[in-house]
C-alpha cells in the first residue's frame, strides 16, 4: 500500500475506493492521476451518495430540449426560438470559511455555469440560512456573505431579484449560501459543454492558475469539519471585473461558428472541466500542463491539474479557427492560450513537456462508484412528528396582538428590503416585480412575455418530516409562481443536508428527494439542473435537511402578471384552497419555535387540493378577476394579510370569520394550498363561480379599507405600527 | 440626432441605454468601443454606468485613460452634449470634466433603491421638458455615489445654478432622510459651465417604462431630443 491515509483523507477518497481505482487501473495510480480521481469521485462532483436517490426527480417535459446531466443544465423552450437555461449551487463551505469572498465565487461560479452554454445571464437569486444575529460570528458571515453577493453581482450587471433567508440555531457553523442563475438565448446559439472531433483545440481562458482553491471539490465540498484546521487557502478569490469580459467575449463567441463545446472550470479545475466535456463527447483529451499560464512559479501538475482558480473557460476550438477565437479575446483583452488537444482514444492524457504524468480512460474518472443504503426511520424523528396539539395552550385572544407584532418583527418573516437594496435589482431594464414579493418578473424584451422565478425550501418543515417538507418545498415555490400570474415551468434544486454516510442523514435525504419527486410528478414539474451539498456538518453537528427549490414560470402576456399587495380601497379579501380551521396546522410553524420554543409536529399539505388551487389561481389572473395574489406561508393567514397592506401601504377590515378550532391554528397556523386574493366587489361572484368549478373554497375575509389593520376583535392597529415591526425586525439587528 | 454610448471594459448600462433611446425613444444609437478617437457624426454622447476596470482603484480612475477620452473632451469643448450617469459621472469627475468627487456611500454600503429627484435647473439641455416642478422617480444603483467637493466649488456650483438634480421627497422637499447616500447638499447631478455636459448618480435608462415603474427618464431624454 504505497498510499498514506492522510493523503487519501486528504482527497476524501476511501481505502475501498483506492482498491477499486488499482483494480481498474490494473496498477497504482500516479500521484496526478489519484488527485484527479479524488477530485471526480467526490459527492461534490460525482454524486457517489446521491445518484441513486436522484433518479426519482423527473427530468422531461415537452419544453425540456435538454436534459440535466448531458450538460451544465437542462434547457426549456419558452416559445419565440427561445431559451431559458437555469441552475442553482452551493457554496456553504467556502462561505463559512470565507463568507466574503465564498459567496462571492458562488456567484461567480454559477453565471459561469450559464453564459459557457451560450445564455445572457438575466437574473440571479441566492437562498440563504445563518444562525441568530444575536451572535456576533453569525453578524460577521451574513455581512460577509451579502457583502460578497453584492460586490460580485453588482459588478456584473445580471439584477440580483430576490431570494430567502432564514436564521436558526443548527445553521450557525453551517451557513448555507446557495445561489441560482438564470440566462436565456436563442435556441439556434447554444452552446454545448462537450470536446469532440479529434484534432480539435483545447483552449483556456481568462484568469491565470494559482495555487487557489486545490482540493475545494474533494475537501471542502465533500467532507465535514470535525476540527479547526485552517482551510482558509481553500477558498478562491473573485476577480468579478475579469468574469464580465468572459461573459461578453464568450457570448460573442456563442454566435460564430469557431468552437466545438464550451465548458467554464468550476470545482475540481481543469480536471472536471476537461474529463467531464470529453466524457460528453465520447472522445479523449491530451493537455500539457507547462502550457497553462501560471500565477505563480513551481507549481506541479497536480496543483495545476486541481487548481480551483477562478473565471477560466475551457473552449473547445475547431481546428484551423484558433487565430480568429483568440483575436476576439484579445479584443476583450483576455487571455488565451492552447492548452491541449482532442484525441480519438478516449483517454484523458496528462503531460508535463514530454512527460506522461496521468493517463486513464475518461469514462473510468467519470464513473464514480454509487452507494445506497437501506434505512429505517430514526426513532428521533417519530417523536419529533407525535405532537400532541392539546398540550400546548391556544392563543388567547388578548395575546393575538402582540403576537402578530412578534411574528411581523422575526427575522424570519420581517421584510428583507436592508438586503436586497444591497443587489442591483434593475439592471437590464427587464425586472418588472422587484423583490419583496412572492415571486420576481422579468420580462423578455421583444415579446409580450415574461418569466417568473423564486426560491423555497423550509428546513424545519423538513427536520421534522423530511417527505412531507421536500413536497412543500416544491408545491410552494409553484405557488408563488402562480400568485404572479406564471404558469411553472421547471425545478431546479440545491440539496443541502449533512453527512449521507450517516443513516439518519441518508434517511432525510431519501425522504426528501422522495417527496420532491411525487410534488414534481403531480405538478407536472421537470428538474433540469441541481447540486447537492452534503457534509453540511461542524464537529458533528449536522444541519436541517434543506433542499432549496428554484422554480421558474411563464406568464403570457407581462400586462397581466399579479403581485402580493392589495390594490385599490374596496376590494373584497378572499382565501382560496385550505379554509381557516385546520387544528394540527401549527405543526413545525414558525408560530409554535417562536412562541413556545418547539418545533415538532407535522406541516399540512393535501396535494390534490394544492393543485386544483393552483389551476383556479392561475385561470383567475388570466381572466383578470385578481388585484393581488400573496401566498400563506411562514406565519400563516396573519401575517399574509398583513404583508399585503405592507406591500402597498392600504389597510385591511377583517369581517367576524367563522373560528371553530384553535384561535393560533387559524391565524398563525402555516396549513399549505392557501392563497389570499383581493378582487373588484363587481368580480365577487365570477371568482365565487370559478372557486366552484375547481372545487376549491373561497371564503370572504375582508375588505381593503383605509389604513389601520383590523381582524375582528383581535387586533386593531395603525398600519405604521405594524410596518415598523415587519420593516425593522431584520434591520435592527444587523 | 444621433446618440453614441461608450462601452469601457466593465461597462453594462450600455445595453440599457441603448434599449431605452433605441426601442422606446425611437432614436439612432451607436455603440462606441472605448479605444475609438473620433466621435464626429454624435450629437449626445452617453458614458453609461457599471464598473469600468472592476472599480478596483477608483471608480472612473483608469477608464479616464482610454482612447476615446480624449476625444470626449475635444467633442464636450466644441460644446456637444454629454451625459455621465452613474460610473460615467464618476469617469466625468476623475477626467476633470466636472468638478468633485463621488465618495463611497456615507453607510458604506451599495444602494439600489428609487430615489426622488428635485429638478434645481429647468433651463439645461437636459432638463429643459421638466417644466412642471414635479420631482423625477429614478432609480439609483451605486455604492460610490456621494458628492463631495471643497467648499469653493460647492459655492460655484450653487451660485451658477450648475446643480441639476437633488435628492428629495416624493413631494419634491429636500430633506436629510431623502438623501440615500451622504452626498453634499443632496447633490445627485451637476453640469459644467458651458451646460452642456451633465454627470447624475441615478439611472434615467430604468425609468423610460411604466411597466418598470417610471417614465421620468424621458423627461432627460425628451428634453435632449428636443434641444438638437
Amino acid at each position: 500500500m504505497p498510499v498514506s491515509k492522510e493523503a487519501l483523507d486528504e482527497i476524501a477518497l476511501s481505502q475501498q475506493e483506492y482498491q477499486l481505482i488499482v483494480e481498474k487501473l490494473g496498477r497504482e495510480p500516479t500521484e496526478v492521476e489519484l488527485g484527479m480521481f479524488g477530485a471526480l469521485w467526490s459527492e461534490h462532483c460525482g454524486y457517489k451518495h446521491s445518484k441513486a436517490l436522484l433518479k426519482q426527480l423527473p427530468s422531461t417535459s415537452k419544453r425540456v430540449l435538454v436534459k440535466p446531466g448531458e450538460e451544465n443544465a437542462g434547457v426549456i423552450d419558452i416559445g419565440d426560438g427561445l431559451v431559458i437555461i437555469m441552475k442553482i449551487e452551493s457554496h456553504n463551505h467556502p462561505s463559512y470559511i470565507e463568507p466574503y469572498q465564498g459567496a462571492a465565487t458562488g456567484v461567480g461560479g454559477i453565471v459561469r455555469d450559464i453564459f459557457t452554454m451560450g445564455a445572457r445571464p438575466i437574473a440571479l437569486m441566492n437562498s440563504l440560512r445563518f444562525g441568530p444575529l444575536t451572535d456576533a460570528h453569525n453578524r460577521y458571515l451574513f455581512g460577509g456573505v451579502v457583502g460578497g453577493i453584492a460586490g460580485y453581482g453588482n459588478c456584473l450587471g445580471i439584477p440580483d431579484v430576490g431570494g430567502e433567508i432564514y436564521f436558526t440555531d443548527c445553521y450557525s457553523d453551517n451557513p448555507l449560501v446557495n445561489a441560482l442563475c438564470l440566462g436565456i438565448a436563442e435556441a439556434r446559439h447554444l452552446v454545448r459543454a462537450r470536446a469532440y472531433g479529434e484534432g480539435n483545440l483545447l483552449m483556456l481562458v481568462g484568469a491565470d492558475t494559482g495555487r487557489d482553491g486545490i482540493h475545494g471539490a474533494s475537501g471542502l465540498a465533500s467532507r465535514t469539519f470535525e476540527d479547526e484546521r485552517e482551510l482558509r487557502s481553500t477558498v478562491q478569490v473573485g476577480n468579478p471585473f475579469l468574469e464580465k469580459l468572459l461573459i461578453e467575449a464568450c457570448l460573442e463567441l456563442s454566435k460564430t461558428d469557431w468552437i466545438a463545446g464550451m465548458q467554464d472550470l468550476g470545482a475540481a479545475g481543469l480536471t472536471s472541466s476537461a474529463v467531464e466535456s470529453a466524457s460528453r463527447g465520447g472522445c479523449g483529451i491530451e493537455i500539457d500542463v507547462l502550457k497553462v499560464p501560471r500565477r505563480e512559479k513551481g507549481m506541479t501538475p497536480y496543483e495545476v491539474m486541481l487548481s480551483e482558480s477562478q473565471e477560466r473557460m475551457l473552449v473547445v476550438v475547431k481546428k484551423g479557427y484558433e487565430h480568429k477565437v483568440k483575436a476576439l479575446f484579445d479584443r476583450w483583452e483576455l487571455r488565451s492560450d492552447i492548452i491541449g488537444f482532442v484525441n480519438g482514444n478516449n483517454l484523458a492524457r496528462i503531460k508535463e513537456g514530454d512527460k506522461v504524468v496521468a493517463e486513464v480512460p475518461v469514462n473510468m474518472l467519470s464513473s464514480s462508484p454509487v452507494y445506497r443504503k437501506r434505512v429505517n426511520k430514526p426513532q428521533w424523528i417519530e417523536g419529533l412528528q407525535s405532537l400532541d396539539v392539546a398540550s400546548v395552550p391556544d392563543l388567547p385572544a388578548r395575546k393575538v396582538k402582540t403576537t402578530l407584532l412578534r411574528l411581523l418583527s422575526s427575522p424570519n418573516i420581517s421584510s428583507r428590503r436592508c438586503v436586497y437594496r444591497q443587489y442591483d435589482h434593475q439592471v437590464g431594464d427587464d425586472t418588472v416585480v422587484v423583490p419583496g414579493s412572492d415571486a420576481a418578473v422579468i420580462r423578455i424584451k421583444g415579446t409580450k412575455k415574461a418569466i417568473s422565478l423564486t426560491t423555497d425550501g423550509n428546513g424545519r418543515y423538513c427536520y421534522v418530516n423530511p417527505y412531507l417538507g421536500g413536497v412543500i418545498a416544491v408545491a410552494e415555490a409553484a405557488r408563488n409562481l402562480v400568485c404572479s400570474g406564471a404558469q411553472p415551468l421547471a425545478v431546479t434544486d440545491c440539496l443541502n443536508f449533512g453527512n449521507p454516510e450517516k443513516d439518519d442523514v441518508y434517511y432525510q435525504l431519501k425522504e426528501c428527494i422522495a417527496g420532491m419527486a411525487r410534488a414534481c410528478r403531480e405538478l407536472k414539474l421537470p428538474v433540469i439542473s441541481g447540486n447537492v451539498s452534503l457534509y453540511n456538518e461542524t464537529r458533528g453537528e449536522g444541519i436541517y435537511p434543506t433542499p432549496v427549490v428554484g422554480m421558474v414560470g411563464l406568464i403570457d402576456d407581462v400586462a397581466k402578471h399579479c403581485t402580493s399587495g392589495f390594490k385599490k380601497e374596496g376590494d373584497l379579501v378572499f382565501l382560496l384552497g385550505e379554509g381557516i380551521n385546520i387544528d394540527g396546522s401549527i405543526g413545525g410553524t414558525e408560530y409554535l419555535e417562536l412562541m413556545h420554543r418547539m418545533v415538532k409536529g407535522n406541516p399540512h399539505i393535501d396535494l390534490e387540493k394544492e393543485k386544483r388551487l393552483q389551476r383556479c389561481c392561475l385561470e383567475a389572473i388570466k381572466r383578470g378577476l385578481i388585484n393581488s395574489a400573496h401566498d400563506c406561508s411562514e406565519g400563516g393567514l396573519a401575517v399574509a394579510l398583513a404583508e399585503s397592506c405592507l406591500a402597498s401601504g392600504m389597510g385591511f377590515i377583517g369581517s367576524p370569520w367563522d373560528i371553530d378550532g384553535r384561535l393560533d391554528a387559524a391565524l398563525f397556523g402555516e396549513a399549505q394550498s392557501r392563497i389570499v386574493v383581493s378582487i373588484a366587489p363587481k368580480s365577487s361572484w365570477k371568482l365565487q363561480k370559478l372557486a366552484d368549478r375547481f372545487q376549491v373554497d373561497a371564503v370572504r375575509l375582508g375588505v381593503v379599507s383605509g389604513r389601520r389593520f383590523i381582524l375582528n376583535g383581535y387586533v386593531d392597529l395603525p398600519l405604521k405600527e405594524i410596518g415598523e415591526a415587519w420593516s425593522g425586525g431584520l434591520e435592527k439587528l444587523l | 440626432m444621433k446618440f453614441g454610448i461608450i462601452i469601457f471594459p466593465g461597462t453594462w448600462s450600455d445595453r440599457d441605454c441603448y434599449y431605452s433611446l433605441n426601442n422606446i425613444l425611437k432614436q439612432k444609437v451607436d455603440y462606441i468601443w472605448h479605444k475609438e478617437t473620433d466621435l464626429s457624426g454624435y450629437d449626445c454622447v452617453i458614458l453609461p454606468g457599471g464598473f469600468s476596470y472592476g472599480d478596483y482603484l477608483r471608480p472612473g480612475a483608469i477608464a479616464r485613460f482610454s482612447p476615446v477620452m480624449t476625444a470626449l473632451e475635444g467633442f464636450a469643448s466644441r460644446g456637444k452634449l454629454t451625459i455621465g450617469i452613474c460610473n460615467g459621472f464618476q469617469i466625468l469627475c476623475e477626467s476633470g470634466l466636472l468638478p468633485g468627487v463621488l465618495l463611497r456611500n456615507i453607510h458604506l454600503e451599495y444602494r439600489c433603491q428609487w430615489a426622488y429627484l428635485k429638478v434645481e435647473n429647468k433651463s439645461t439641455a437636459f432638463t429643459s421638458n421638466c417644466q412642471n416642478g414635479r420631482a423625477l422617480k429614478i432609480p439609483i444603483s451605486h455604492y460610490e455615489g456621494r458628492y463631495y467637493a471643497d467648499d469653493a466649488t460647492l459655492a460655484q456650483l450653487e451660485n451658477y445654478n450648475r446643480v441639476v438634480f437633488r435628492y428629495a421627497t416624493p413631494e419634491g422637499q429636500v430633506t436629510e432622510a431623502s438623501n440615500p447616500n451622504g452626498s453634499l447638499h443632496n447633490i445627485a447631478g451637476i453640469i459644467n459651465k458651458k451646460g452642456n455636459v451633465l454627470g447624475m448618480m441615478p439611472h434615467p435608462e430604468r425609468s423610460c417604462e411604466a411597466l418598470l415603474g417610471s417614465t421620468d427618464g424621458n423627461l432627460i431624454w425628451e428634453s435632449i431630443i428636443a434641444g438638437i
